[in-house]
């Protein structure tokens, strides 16, 4: 009966045939075909995991794979070595991220003009939107042999001007104890919270403030620990990598190459960390970071013009905090940073930069006006002091799956002493240069393998400044962005 | 027309037929594995939910082990031996490395400590990242994936007495057990992997296999201690060729097997370093039995 009714609705009507005929197939297809979807990629492809098993939402790293990336790029399962792998592999991955945002900056100083001629200043709100691309990177990154590791990231701007973010090598587990690794070269800082992992993309929210705070007029660009730098690193951790400890000694040179800062002049940067389960919460960490190091302030000229690599004349910095990764569960999460810092009063009054001011980029000063330059005779102006902030980074993720991650970040950062005292000629306010900033989004990866990484990501950024509008007021910049961020 | 309604129904009516008994398929499988959704787990004081370990199972492990946990991960196609194994199919209820005699489901904490140790020599790495809770509910996944446990108790695990002191003469006798049981067969009579048996062994789902080599470095599967090493042919390795020597060998022969054992491994160990004074010659497959 039931097949003759179906008959009959058949002749009637054709097109519910079809519908059903197509439904029917399309059923038997999807079921007999979802059974694979087959991929495999970088570490990914090397070991089988999915990306979730080492990115708590890509690229930000979830406990597995700080200890993947602590065990030198390995799982430690004695497959890690390329001779293993199939001589056809190649670990390479690249990430580009095509996207649209709008950008709007409060005061901006805009000319005005009486018949054609520019009579003076005044400041105006400019906003643009539009598509637009991010920089491009090239990863190659993984084992010369077990316990023999290397990273090699070419960057490009969005012009496809290309630099050597990272390049290092690491001996891994010497004499057998995960408690000696040694790495030289460029790398990122032994940073829990990674700057270099950052979800978020925004030009503002795409950094940690906290890591690359330098007080207004301040001339110490050495200090930002969110920048990759140049020297070698020991690095240890138990077994488990509840307890990880780092030191590192670099050059004071922001990672920049070509030895075009001080003659002699390194930073250290230590680190020590401790988990502890907590059960049905998680695994909770606490630690603490110290950045302790020198640099020039004084470049001897040659016709007037820096030589490059002279610098002398090295004074003082330093930034130390807390680290803490708090899980609640397996949905939410809080990472805090905090941050004292503290410049040598000589920094404070701008010396040390040994980069042109006059845009030619990344190399030392070719012409005026150089930053100041702390010549034999210098003396600092009355009232000069060493500044001095705390920061603090708040980052929450809740993580509904990990296919979906809502982000949420608030940071701040405030001077406790300015460069120029109340007894200076030109007292600073107490709250210049002083940030205020949030960041939300999320991100949304529609798939989930072991082959390739994509994401739907939006983003809004929220800055706010202390006195550094063009007429000393406040500043507020807001970024609105949307994008596909993908690797492969 | 007539002609092409009716091919269209006989196409309606094939797609039906090989549509729905593969759903029909999909849905009693979901919905076995959620009848034992309640599957619990004990390790020391912490009580694993399964219920609680799907979003972790879905994160670290579905790619190798597959949504159904039949070893069929979007991973596994590329997992070939002899180069890796294949990942676990949960779903059998079979497992190596236990406490318990052979044939027998393995404790809780056995589970707890494989996930803990992971597996050398394939993809399954060291899941002592996750919390003890994440993981004492991942072995209550686990453990709900194969009807065995919901029908089956674990075995008894077996007593492991305490280790001897080692001597020159029990390693000579562990190298008699090793002649007599015939470990050389696959084992090879250096101990790598090179036996006369090596190249033809298969798992019980009639994949290829490679004994363990005791010479290259790596660590045993289920463990690296002396116990484990014990426990691991007293227990045998369920699902593949290495069979439950816990009839054929007395304990203290087995504590002996362990020190000959250790002669063979690259690492270090005062056994390897008497062996070396003792001068030990490998076991000759042709000598008769007892005068090695």
């Amino acid at each position: 009966m039931r097949t003759r009714m179906k008959l009959r609705i058949c002749r009637n009507t054709p097109y519910v045939q079809h519908f059903l005929v197509t439904a029917l197939l399309l059923t038997f297809l999807i079921l007999s075909g979802s059974q694979n979807a087959n991929a495999i990629p970088a570490f990914a492809r090397k070991y089988g995991l999915r990306c979730s098993a080492c990115h708590e939402s890509w690229p930000m790293l979830n406990y597995f794979g700080q200890k993947f990336k602590d065990n030198g790029y390995q799982l430690m399962n004695d497959r890690d070595a390329p001779i293993w792998q199939n001589p056809g592999y190649w670990p390479v991955t690249f990430r580009m991220t095509p996207i649209w945002h709008r950008v709007s900056t409060g005061k901006v100083a805009e000319d005005t003009y009486a018949a054609g001629t520019i009579t003076g200043a005044t400041q105006t709100r400019v906003s643009t939107s539009g598509f637009d691309l991010s920089g491009l990177d090239f990863h190659t990154a993984g084992t010369l042999e077990k316990n023999i590791s290397f990273y090699l990231l070419p960057s490009s701007d969005p012009t496809g001007t290309f630099h050597f973010e990272t390049v290092m090598a690491r001996l891994d587990n010497l004499g057998g104890s995960p408690w000696l690794n040694l790495k030289l070269g460029k790398f990122e800082l032994d940073n829990l919270l990674s700057e270099k992992r950052i979800l978020t993309l925004t030009g503002n929210g795409g950094i940690y403030q906290t890591y690359h705070f330098i007080p207004v007029g301040d001339g110490n660009i050495f200090g930002q620990m969110g920048d990759n730098q140049l020297g070698m690193e020991y690095f240890g951790h138990s077994a488990d990598d509840r307890t990880r400890v780092s030191a590192a000694l670099i050059s004071s040179s922001d990672g920049n190459v070509n030895l075009i800062t001080g003659a002699n002049s390194y930073t250290g940067f230590f680190t020590a960390s401790q988990a502890f389960d907590t059960g049905r919460l998680g695994v909770q960490r606490l630690g603490f970071y110290a950045m302790v190091g020198d640099a020039a302030t004084y470049y001897p000229t040659s016709g007037g013009v820096p030589i490059p690599g002279s610098g002398i004349g090295n004074k003082g910095f330093s930034r130390e905090g807390f680290v803490g990764q708090f899980y609640f569960g397996q949905h939410f999460d809080l990472q805090v940073v905090t941050q004292h810092g503290s410049d040598n009063a000589w920094f404070g009054q701008g010396y040390g930069d040994p980069i042109a001011t006059d845009g030619n980029g990344t190399a030392t000063c070719t012409a005026a006006p150089c930053p100041p330059n702390n010549v034999p005779g210098t003396t600092l102006p009355v009232g000069a002091r060493a500044p001095t902030w705390n920061g603090a980074t708040f980052e929450a993720h809740y993580v509904y799956s990990p296919q979906l991650i809502f982000i949420g970040r608030y940071e701040l950062e405030r001077m406790s002493q300015q460069a120029n005292g109340p007894g200076s000629l030109t007292p600073s306010a107490s709250n210049l240069g002083n940030i205020t900033t949030y960041t939300i989004g999320y991100r949304y990866n529609p798939f989930m393998t072991s082959r390739a990484g994509f994401a739907w990501h939006n983003e809004y950024n929220w800055m706010h400044q202390d006195g550094v509008a063009p007429d000393g007021s406040n500043l507020n910049t807001s970024e609105l962005l949307l994008g596909f961020d993908f690797d492969f | 027309m007539r002609t092409r309604l009716r091919m269209w129904t006989l196409l309606t009516v094939a797609a039906a037929a090989l549509a729905l008994p593969m759903l029909s398929l999909a849905q009693l499988t979901q919905h076995d594995l959620q009848s034992r959704i309640g599957m619990e787990s004990h390790v020391g004081n912490i009580t694993g939910h399964a219920k609680a370990a799907e979003a972790d199972y879905r994160r670290y492990c579905v790619g190798c082990h597959g949504q159904l946990g039949d070893g069929n991960g979007e991973n596994a196609p590329y997992m070939q031996p002899p180069m890796y194994q294949q990942p676990r199919d949960f779903q059998l209820g079979v497992f190596k490395c236990r406490s318990t005699p052979t044939g027998t489901l393995p404790t809780d904490e056995d589970l707890f400590d494989a996930i803990t140790r992971g597996f050398d020599r394939s993809n399954m790495p060291q899941w002592n990242t996750l919390s003890k809770q994440e993981r004492a509910d991942l072995v209550a996944w686990v453990k709900h994936f194969s009807p065995r446990w919901a029908n089956e108790k674990p075995g008894t695990p077996i007593q492991v007495p305490p280790e001897p002191e080692v001597t020159a003469d029990r390693i000579k006798a562990g190298r008699d057990v090793f002649a007599r049981v015939q470990c050389w067969k696959c084992h090879g009579v250096l101990g790598q992997a090179n036996g006369p048996s090596a190249a033809t062994l298969t798992d019980d789902l009639g994949r290829p296999i490679a004994p363990f080599n005791f010479t290259e470095g790596s660590r045993p599967k289920c463990g690296d201690t002396d116990r484990d090493i014990y426990r691991i042919f007293m227990t045998g390795l369920d699902g593949t060729p290495m069979p439950s020597y816990a009839d054929n060998i007395k304990p203290e022969e087995a504590w002996d097997l362990v020190f000959y054992l250790r002669t063979l491994m690259s690492q270090h160990s005062k056994e390897k370093e008497m062996a070396k004074k003792l001068d030990l010659k490998p076991v000759d497959p042709n000598a008769p039995a007892g005068q090695q």
